[in-house]
C-alpha cells in the first residue's frame, strides 16, 4: 500500500486552475520531488498534502485512510507530518534547543525523553554547540538544519520539504542538498520535495515528479527521466536537449536535410508519421574525417557555426550541410574544431528519445 | 475508507462575526444614524430636506462653511512656507542644528493644537500678549499691532502646530531622491539654484500635494483652536457652528446635515490624496535611494539655520516656554520672577479640586482602555483579514479604515445620534466616550497592527500547526511573543491622541465624565490661562514620557508609522 497516495487532486483559485487532475503515489520511506518552474502549482500541491489548503477536487491519502477532500480535510496540526518551509521559518522568540523541542512538547513526551530526543537530533545536524543560541545569532546554513532538525525529532509520517535551499548561497546549496540525502539515508522518511531546481532533485529524489501547468508531465527515477524524457516540456526542462522533428517515409525518418534509417531506432514500430526527438548534446561526436559505417550508428556532414569554450568541455553549435537546423554538441575540451569548419556528426539514433 | 467529515468547527467564523458586529456599532451605525437624522422627518417619519435647508438657509451658517475653506486653504499654504524649505535643509543640506531643528519637529507634534492656540493668546492676545507687551516696551507705541483672534491668527497657529506634517511628508520624499538626479542636472550646466528649484523640489511634488491635502483636512476638522480663537474673534468655522448646533437644546438633526458637506469633502479629498500617492510616474520617489550627498552651502547655511529657528520658535519653543511660565505662575502677567511661581497651579488640577482631579483620572483611564479595544479589535482584523480565515475579509478592513475620513467632529455627532436612544443608551456613561476614541482612533490602531502582522512569515504560525499545535497556539507561542514590541508602539500611539481628544469628546462628555482636554476648553471662558497651562502641562509630560518609553520599547522611528497609513 502507498503511503502517501494522490487521486484526481485538483485546485482552483477563482478561476484559475493552479493544480489539475494529479496523480501520484509515494511507497513508504521513497523520496519524491516535484519539480518544475515557479507557477506550475508544485508548493500548492504540497501545501494541499500538508493541509493547508483543501483540494477543489480529488482526494488525498494517508496510509489509505482519506485526509484531503473538497468535502473536508484533516487540519494540518493532525496528519504528523512535518514541514520545511522556504523561509524555515524558525521562531525567532526560541531557541535552538526550544525550536526543535516544540514537535515533542505538543506530543506531550515527559521531559526526559524531549531532552534525550533533541540531543541526539542536534547532534545528528552537528548544531549540539549551538543549542542555546537564538536563530537570528545562527547563518542561513544553520538555520537550515535547525529546520531540519526540528521537522524530523517528531519522526513524521511524511516530510515535506517546500524549496528549502532557494535562500542559500550556490555552495552551500551544493553542500545542503548532500545532507538531506543523508538524513533521508539514515531515517527513511516517506518525503515530498518542491523545487525548480534540476540539480537538487536529482541529487535528492528516488523519483522526481515533473510539473508543469497544474500537472505532472512525467514521474521518473532520475536517470530516466533524463536519458528517456517523454514531453518536449520535460526534456527541455532537465537538461539542454536538441529537439529533432521529423517524419517517417518509408524505412527513414526523414529529417531536415538528414535521414536515418528507420531499422537503426530502439522501437521502430512506434514511429509513425510525424516524430519529434530529443538529443542530448552529449550524444553526438564531431569527427574531422567521415568515420567508416558501423552498425547501429549514424554519420552526417555539418560546419560548425558557433563555439564557445567552457573549460570543462566545449560548447559547439553545428548546422547539418544544407539544413536550417542547429545541432547543440558538447565536446571535450581537446577536440577542437574551427567555426566553419567542416565536421561529421556521429550519433546513436537508440538515443534519440522519441516525444509524445 | 472513511472520509474525514469532522472538519473542526470553524471557530474563525464566530470571530468574524463578532468583529463585524462590533464595527457594525462602532463605526456603520453611527454614520448611518447620522445620515438617517439629517434626512428623517420625526413629525412625519418620512424624509424629508428640510434640516438641510434650515442648516445652510443663512448667510451666517453658509459664512462659516466659506471661513472653513479659506483657513484650510491658507493653513495648507502656510504649511508649505514652514515645513518645505525645513525638511530641504535637514534632508539635503549641511545645514548645522538638524538635530535641534528635528527635536522642534517632534515637540511640535506633542504639543496639541489647542494648548498651542492657548499659548499664542498668551503671546499674541490684543494689549496683553507678550509679544504686543515687548512692542510697545521696544517702540514706545501706544497698542501692539498684534491681534490672535483673528483669521490671521487662527491660520498662524493652526499651521504652526499641524506643519509637521508637511516636513515629514516632504522630507521622505526628499530623503528618496538620488544626488545622481541633481548630478544629472548638473552635468548639464544647471547651478545649484536651477537644480534645486528644476528637479529636486518638482520630484518632491506628489509628497507635498499629498500633505498639502491633510493639512488642509487636518484645518478644517480641528475644533479646540478654532473655538479658543475665533470665538472670541467674533467668526465662525464649520466645527463652532456644529458646537452651536449644538447648544442647548442640540438640534442634531441641523448638525448632521450641516456635517455632510465636510464628511464628502473629507471622503473626496482623501481619495483624491491616495490617487496623488499611488501615481507612479514620479519614478524616484518608488526605487530605493541611491547615492546621496549633502548639498554644501557654505555661509548660506546660517540664514537657512535662522529661518528654521523662526518656524520652531512659532511652533515649539515660544508656545512651550509660555505654557511652562504660566503653569507655574501666580499671575501669568507678571512675568518671570521667583515671587511669581508657585505649584498651586498644578496641585489645584492635579490633587485639590475634585472636579480636574476626576478629569486627569478620566483622561488616562478612558484613553488606556479606548487604546486597549483599538488595539485588540483592529488586531483581529488585521488577523482576520491577512490570513484570510474568512471570505469577504477585506470588506472589514475597509470598515475599519472608514474613521480616518470622518472627521471627529462628526464622528462625535454620529455616536450621539445612534446611542442617546434606545435600544442602546451610552450618552451619561463612560463608555460612548471610551468607545468614540476607539473608534476614531481604530484605523491608527489598525495600521500599525497590520503593518506587523505582514512582518510576520505565515510560514512561522505553518509550521506550528505542521507540528501538531493549533492556531491558538501558534498565537500564544509565536505570534503574541513577536509582535509584543510592535504592539506597544501601536499602544503609545493611539493612547497619546486618545489622551488629548478633544473634538469628539467636547460632544459626548457629560458631568461626571469629563476628561482634561474638554475641562482645559471649558475654563478657557473664565480666563484662567495659569489653570490652562497648568492641565496643558500634564497632558505635555504625560505624553513626552510615552513618546520616550516607545523609543526605549520599538525604536526611533515609530512616532513616523502612523503617517504610513
Amino acid at each position: 500500500m502507498s503511503k502517501l497516495a494522490l487521486a484526481g487532486v485538483t485546485c482552483r483559485f477563482g478561476s484559475v486552475t493552479a493544480v489539475e487532475n494529479l496523480a501520484l503515489a509515494l511507497a513508504p520511506g521513497e523520496f519524491v520531488s516535484l519539480l518544475g518552474p515557479s507557477g506550475c502549482g508544485k508548493t500548492t500541491t504540497l501545501r494541499m498534502i500538508a493541509g493547508f489548503l483543501n483540494p477543489t477536487a480529488g482526494t488525498i491519502s494517508m496510509d489509505g485512510e482519506v485526509i484531503s477532500s473538497p468535502s473536508g480535510s484533516l487540519p494540518p496540526e493532525k496528519r504528523n507530518m512535518s514541514m520545511i518551509f522556504q523561509s524555515y521559518a524558525i521562531w525567532p522568540n526560541m531557541t535552538v534547543a526550544e525550536n526543535v523541542a516544540f514537535g515533542l512538547e505538543v506530543r506531550r513526551r515527559p521531559r526526559s525523553e524531549i531532552r534525550a530526543r533533541v540531543d541526539a537530533i542536534l547532534g545528528v545536524v552537528r548544531l549540539a554547540a549551538l543549542r542555546d543560541r537564538y536563530p537570528a545569532e545562527l547563518s542561513g546554513g544553520q538555520q537550515q538544519r535547525v529546520a531540519l532538525a526540528r521537522a524530523i525529532v517528531v519522526q513524521p509520517s511524511v516530510l515535506l520539504l517546500d524549496e528549502p535551499l532557494s535562500n542559500l548561497d550556490a555552495n552551500l546549496r551544493e553542500e545542503m542538498r548532500y545532507e538531506i540525502r543523508r538524513l533521508h539515508d539514515e531515517f527513511h522518511i516517506t518525503t515530498v520535495y518542491v523545487t525548480h531546481d534540476q540539480a537538487e532533485a536529482m541529487v535528492t529524489s528516488d523519483r522526481i515528479a515533473v510539473m508543469n501547468q497544474g500537472h505532472i508531465e512525467q514521474a521518473d527515477d532520475p536517470r530516466a527521466l533524463y536519458a528517456r524524457p517523454r514531453t518536449r516540456f520535460v526534456a527541455g526542462f532537465i537538461g539542454r536537449t536538441n529537439l529533432l522533428e521529423g517524419e517517417v517515409r518509408g524505412s527513414e525518418v526523414v529529417f531536415d536535410h538528414f535521414a536515418i534509417a528507420l531499422a537503426a531506432f530502439a522501437r521502430p514500430d512506434a514511429l509513425r508519421g510525424r516524430v519529434a526527438f530529443s538529443l542530448r548534446p552529449q550524444s553526438i561526436h564531431l569527427l574531422r574525417s567521415r568515420p567508416p559505417a558501423a552498425d547501429g550508428v549514424c554519420t552526417f556532414a555539418g560546419h560548425v557555426a558557433q563555439r564557445a569554450y567552457l573549460g570543462e568541455h566545449w560548447d559547439y553549435l553545428v548546422r547539418p550541410e544544407e539544413s536550417a537546423l542547429q545541432l547543440r554538441v558538447t565536446a571535450r575540451p581537446h577536440e577542437v574544431f574551427e567555426v566553419n569548419e567542416r565536421v561529421w556528426l556521429e550519433l546513436n539514433p537508440a538515443q534519440l528519445a522519441p516525444l509524445e | 475508507m472513511n472520509l474525514v467529515r469532522w472538519r473542526h468547527v470553524d471557530k474563525s467564523v464566530f470571530l468574524w462575526t463578532l468583529v463585524a458586529m462590533v464595527l457594525l456599532a462602532l463605526v456603520v451605525n453611527p454614520l448611518l444614524r447620522l445620515l438617517w437624522a439629517s434626512v428623517h422627518d420625526p413629525a412625519t417619519g418620512g424624509v424629508t430636506l428640510a434640516h438641510y435647508v434650515t442648516a445652510y438657509g443663512r448667510w451666517r451658517y453658509v459664512e462659516a462653511l466659506v471661513n472653513s475653506l479659506v483657513l484650510g486653504l491658507a493653513v495648507g499654504a502656510v504649511c508649505i512656507v514652514f515645513g518645505v524649505p525645513m525638511a530641504w535643509a535637514v534632508s539635503r543640506t549641511d545645514m548645522p542644528g538638524k538635530g535641534l531643528v528635528w527635536a522642534s519637529v517632534l515637540g511640535t507634534f506633542i504639543l496639541p493644537s489647542y494648548l498651542a492656540a492657548v499659548a499664542w493668546i498668551l503671546l499674541a492676545g490684543p494689549n496683553a500678549g507678550w509679544l504686543n507687551r515687548g512692542y510697545v516696551w521696544l517702540t514706545g507705541a501706544a497698542a501692539g499691532p498684534f491681534n490672535i483672534y483673528s483669521m490671521t491668527g487662527l491660520v498662524l497657529v493652526i499651521a504652526a502646530s499641524s506643519f509637521p506634517y508637511m516636513f515629514v511628508f516632504t522630507r521622505s520624499a526628499l530623503d528618496l531622491i538620488s544626488s545622481e538626479m541633481e548630478d544629472a542636472a548638473t552635468t548639464l550646466g544647471a547651478g545649484v539654484l536651477r537644480t534645486t528649484l528644476r528637479v529636486t523640489l518638482p520630484l518632491t511634488l506628489p509628497a507635498v500635494l499629498a500633505a498639502f491635502i491633510v493639512e488642509f483636512l487636518e484645518a478644517i476638522a480641528l475644533f479646540g483652536a478654532p473655538a479658543l480663537i475665533a470665538l472670541p474673534g467674533r467668526f465662525q468655522v464649520m466645527t463652532t457652528m456644529l458646537w452651536q448646533f449644538f447648544e442647548f437644546p442640540p438640534r442634531v438633526e441641523v448638525a448632521a446635515a450641516y456635517a455632510m458637506p465636510l464628511v464628502a469633502i473629507t471622503v473626496l479629498l482623501f481619495w483624491l490624496q491616495q490617487r496623488i500617492i499611488a501615481r507612479k510616474g514620479y519614478v524616484a520617489l518608488t526605487g530605493k535611494g541611491g547615492e546621496r550627498r549633502l548639498l554644501r552651502l557654505g555661509r548660506w547655511r546660517w540664514p537657512l539655520l535662522a529661518y528654521c529657528l523662526l518656524i520652531a520658535s512659532i511652533s515649539f519653543f515660544l508656545p512651550m516656554v509660555v505654557v511652562l511660565q504660566a503653569a507655574f505662575a501666580k499671575a501669568w502677567g507678571r512675568g518671570l520672577s521667583l515671587d511669581n511661581v508657585t505649584l498651586r497651579n498644578l496641585r489645584f488640577v492635579v490633587v485639590d479640586q475634585p472636579i480636574t482631579r476626576a478629569a486627569t483620572v478620566h483622561t488616562f483611564v478612558y484613553g488606556a482602555v479606548a487604546a486597549a479595544l483599538a488595539l485588540g479589535l483592529a488586531l483581529a482584523i488585521a488577523y482576520i483579514v491577512r490570513r484570510r480565515l474568512v471570505p469577504l475579509g477585506r470588506a472589514l478592513s475597509y470598515v475599519a479604515m472608514a474613521p480616518f475620513v470622518i472627521p471627529g467632529i462628526v464622528l462625535a455627532i454620529g455616536f450621539y445620534a445612534a446611542y442617546t436612544s434606545p435600544p442602546l443608551v451610552l450618552y451619561g456613561t463612560a463608555w460612548i466616550l471610551i468607545l468614540a476614541f476607539t473608534t476614531r482612533f481604530l484605523p491608527i490602531a489598525y495600521a500599525n497592527s497590520d503593518a506587523a502582522l505582514r512582518s510576520l512569515n505565515p510560514e512561522l504560525e505553518d509550521a506550528v500547526r505542521i507540528l501538531g499545535g493549533s492556531r491558538v497556539l501558534a498565537l500564544r507561542r509565536v505570534v503574541g511573543p513577536l509582535l509584543k514590541r510592535g504592539l506597544a508602539g501601536a499602544f503609545i500611539l493611539v493612547f497619546i491622541p486618545a489622551t488629548r481628544e478633544l473634538s469628539a469628546a467636547i460632544f459626548l462628555y457629560t458631568t461626571g465624565t469629563q476628561v482634561l482636554s474638554v475641562l482645559l476648553f471649558d475654563k478657557s471662558d473664565e480666563g484662567n490661562f495659569e489653570y490652562l497651562s497648568a492641565i496643558g502641562l500634564i497632558l505635555v509630560v504625560v505624553t513626552v514620557a510615552l513618546v520616550l518609553a516607545g523609543f526605549r520599547v520599538v525604536g526611533r522611528d515609530f512616532m513616523l508609522r502612523r503617517t504610513s497609513a
